[in-house]
């Protein structure tokens, strides 16, 4: 059973009583939420992943909803419970379903230690992960929409998730999210991109999410072999640029870059050094979009020559 | 659904009573079970009782990953006690002082089962108190320092606390609480700290840090757990402490010496309320000649009854699932109770209306 296959009504129904527990990649989220514009952003986004049903385990138990008070008339907020503790700061009323997604990515990087968690876009192709890890502001998402266009897999574009063990990537496929200029240029360079509403002034600034590929769904549970490495940068203007980086570097900046290195401690180490050692590492600088899928193309062809 | 064998209500301590059931427990009553022990801090606690007795396996894959998750979380918390303990080391090393740990720190250090999935905020050290100075001046040489509280915080902690304000590491964020007793220098009962610090003992592993012996270990443990005024840790302290007695319960004379130790220590009461306590909600075994030679300091019919059932409302998993009628009543109670073993009257009065009276304003530290 898929979110698109539950009759009229029953999504708002499950939400607003049991809770629809969602399947989102290895993960199983019961989600309550009375507000239509997470009803309705669940419906857009997740009408492909699975709904399980309610006799199963849910890893996560979280709810979106109005925060009470008098405020709620004047100038209404929303806020995220996990377990039925409020966790954030509450945001303004019309931003439920970016919470939504915010609180996801909390829960995943927050509690589920049995990963190696890394902030990072992260791709299959020819059966190897092409990682890419970057602060906000990189041209992380941008890029990871370019190439989910263009034959590459999604399976995250904000938590890359390794098994420790054996350093394979989980996927997570789970709805895109891009600010500001970014989403005007995605919904020229892929117009079959599935936007849901465009929030305006939430901490991040103009934030809009796209619907993940049906396929990056479909194959939630096809894990990825370390493939490529990659550091994004866009800078206006700049040509397309691919540098080989050191293998040290790249460790450094994939420490960075994880959420829970500390918690992996020794293990951490061994998986990130393995991961490293297994994929191609580079710097990428970009300002065309056409051009950067282009270039990672030309990665794809090498890999599927090579028969790796 | 649910199996209709599974127990309902406070999953936790069914779990602890009975670990080896566990397993065969149904999806929803895990998905549950790790909500409550999530929220009790005893979610390590229990992967690592099941991974000691060989059944994590048993126990189906998708809770499964939250019981590695949570072991990963308490590994890397042991891996920083023990880089923690080694700085300490280092700090008070010529203070003339042994390092004397207290509480989750020693459990680890000694090597104790109470160690065992033991989630941590922070390392609980004794110094005697004419030391205090030299102590805290070497820590605040090797880079610990003190968080801003108010002047009245301050003058809370120095004169009528049994340990100093939290010193936190400027650089690696840990947090050390130096103690000086282990209750405060206002509260009725009046355990001298000079006698368990000439009792205490080196831990296996190492030669310059110790413990304290067993049975004041265990009194200690007793005396944190019912004079704090903060169950939200409660069934935590319990499950420490029926750990504790289940290892110690097997030397030959340990009961005895508990119990005198305890009337010589002037913690009878605490002494009753855990034996009691552990024997009841967790099933620890206790030798009914120690319930008994302990329940002559415990209170008298009816208070007897009412104490019983407050224990057994707060030393639970504070998860909104478990509440019990009257949970919160029995919280604010033992709240109450905390707050009155813990100063005279008078003092009590005056710190509670100077803590509301700061409530209402904008807090204004001031660097110590």
């Amino acid at each position: 059973m898929r979110v698109c296959d539950l009759a009229p009504g029953q999504l708002q129904h499950l939400l607003g009583g049991s809770g629809l527990r969602l399947r989102t990649g290895p993960f199983v989220t019961c989600i309550r939420s009375s507000l239509d514009e997470v009803r309705d952003g669940v419906a857009l986004h997740y009408g492909q992943h699975p709904v399980e049903s309610d006799d199963g385990f849910a890893d996560f138990e979280v709810a979106v909803d109005r925060k009470p008070g008098l405020r709620r008339w004047l100038k209404p907020q929303v806020r995220f419970l996990v377990d039925g503790e409020d966790i954030f700061t509450p945001l303004p009323g019309d931003q439920g379903f970016p919470m939504l997604e915010w609180g996801l990515n909390w829960c995943v990087s927050g509690l589920a230690h049995q990963y190696l968690t890394l902030h990072a876009a992260v791709l299959e192709r020819e059966g190897g992960a092409l990682i890419l890890p970057a602060p906000s502001g990189s041209g992380k998402s941008t890029l990871c929409a370019g190439l989910l266009f263009n034959g590459w897999r999604l399976l995250s574009d904000e938590l890359t998730l390794i098994e420790p063990d054996t350093c394979r990537i989980v996927p997570l496929p789970r709805p895109v999210s891009l600010k500001n200029a970014s989403i005007d240029v995605i919904r020229a360079f892929a117009p079959q991109a599935r936007f849901g509403a465009v929030v305006e002034e939430t901490l991040k600034g103009r934030v809009a999410h796209f619907s993940p590929p049906h396929d990056a769904v479909s194959r939630a549970d096809d894990r990825a072999a370390p493939g490529w490495i990659a550091l994004p940068r866009y800078v206006a203007g700049a040509a397309t640029n691919l540098q080989p980086l050191g293998k040290g570097r790249a460790m450094m900046r994939l420490v960075e870059s994880a959420f829970n290195y500390n918690i992996h401690a020794r293990r951490g180490f061994a998986a990130l050094a393995d991961l490293v050692e297994r994929s191609d590492c580079f710097e990428f600088t970009y300002s065309r979009l056409d051009e950067a899928v282009q270039q990672f193309e030309r990665l794809a062809m090498a890999r599927a020559a090579g028969g790796a | 659904m649910t199996d209709s064998s599974d127990p309902t209500g406070d999953l936790v301590v069914h779990a602890l009573r009975q670990i080896e059931a566990v397993p065969g427990w149904s999806l929803r009553t895990w998905e549950l079970l790790i909500r409550q022990a999530r929220y009790a801090d005893l979610l390590a606690r229990i992967a690592a009782l099941l991974k000691a007795r060989g059944q994590l396996d048993a126990v189906q894959a998708a809770p499964r990953a939250h019981l590695h998750a949570a072991l990963a979380v308490a590994r890397s918390q042991h891996e920083e006690i023990d880089r923690e303990v080694l700085h300490l080391g280092r700090a008070l090393a010529d203070a003339g002082q042994p390092l004397v740990l207290l509480k989750g720190a020693a459990y680890l250090q000694a090597g104790l089962p109470a160690g065992v999935g033991r989630i941590f905020s922070d390392t609980d050290i004794l110094v005697p108190k004419h030391s205090l100075p030299e102590v805290e001046s070497r820590l605040m040489m090797h880079g610990w320092m003190a968080g801003h509280h108010t002047a009245y915080d301050q003058r809370y902690y120095r004169e009528w606390m049994h340990e100093i304000p939290p010193l936190e590491h400027s650089r690696r964020g840990t947090v050390v609480d130096v103690h000086h007793a282990i209750l405060p220098e206002t509260a009725r009962l009046k355990p001298d700290p000079a006698k368990l610090l000439a009792a205490v003992q080196p831990v296996a592993r190492a030669a310059d840090i110790f413990v304290l012996q067993p049975t004041d270990m265990v009194l200690h443990s007793m005396t944190h757990l019912f004079h704090n005024e903060d169950l939200s840790h409660g069934l935590r302290d319990l499950s420490d402490l029926d750990l504790l007695l289940r290892h110690f319960g097997a030397e030959p004379g340990f009961w005895d010496r508990l119990v005198s130790r305890g009337t010589e220590l002037d913690l009878a009461r605490p002494l009753h309320y855990g034996l009691r306590c552990a024997n009841l909600i967790l099933d620890t075994p206790v030798p009914a000649e120690a319930l008994r030679a302990a329940g002559l300091a415990g209170p008298a019919w009816p208070l007897s009854r009412l104490m019983d059932s407050l224990w057994w409302r707060a030393l639970r998993s504070q998860h909104p699932s478990c509440a019990a009628p009257f949970t919160s009543t029995a919280l604010f109670l033992l709240y109450v109770r905390a707050h009155w073993l813990r100063m005279p009257p008078l003092l009590l009065m005056r710190h509670l209306s100077i803590k509301a009276w700061q409530r209402t304003r904008p807090v204004q530290a001031t660097a110590p």
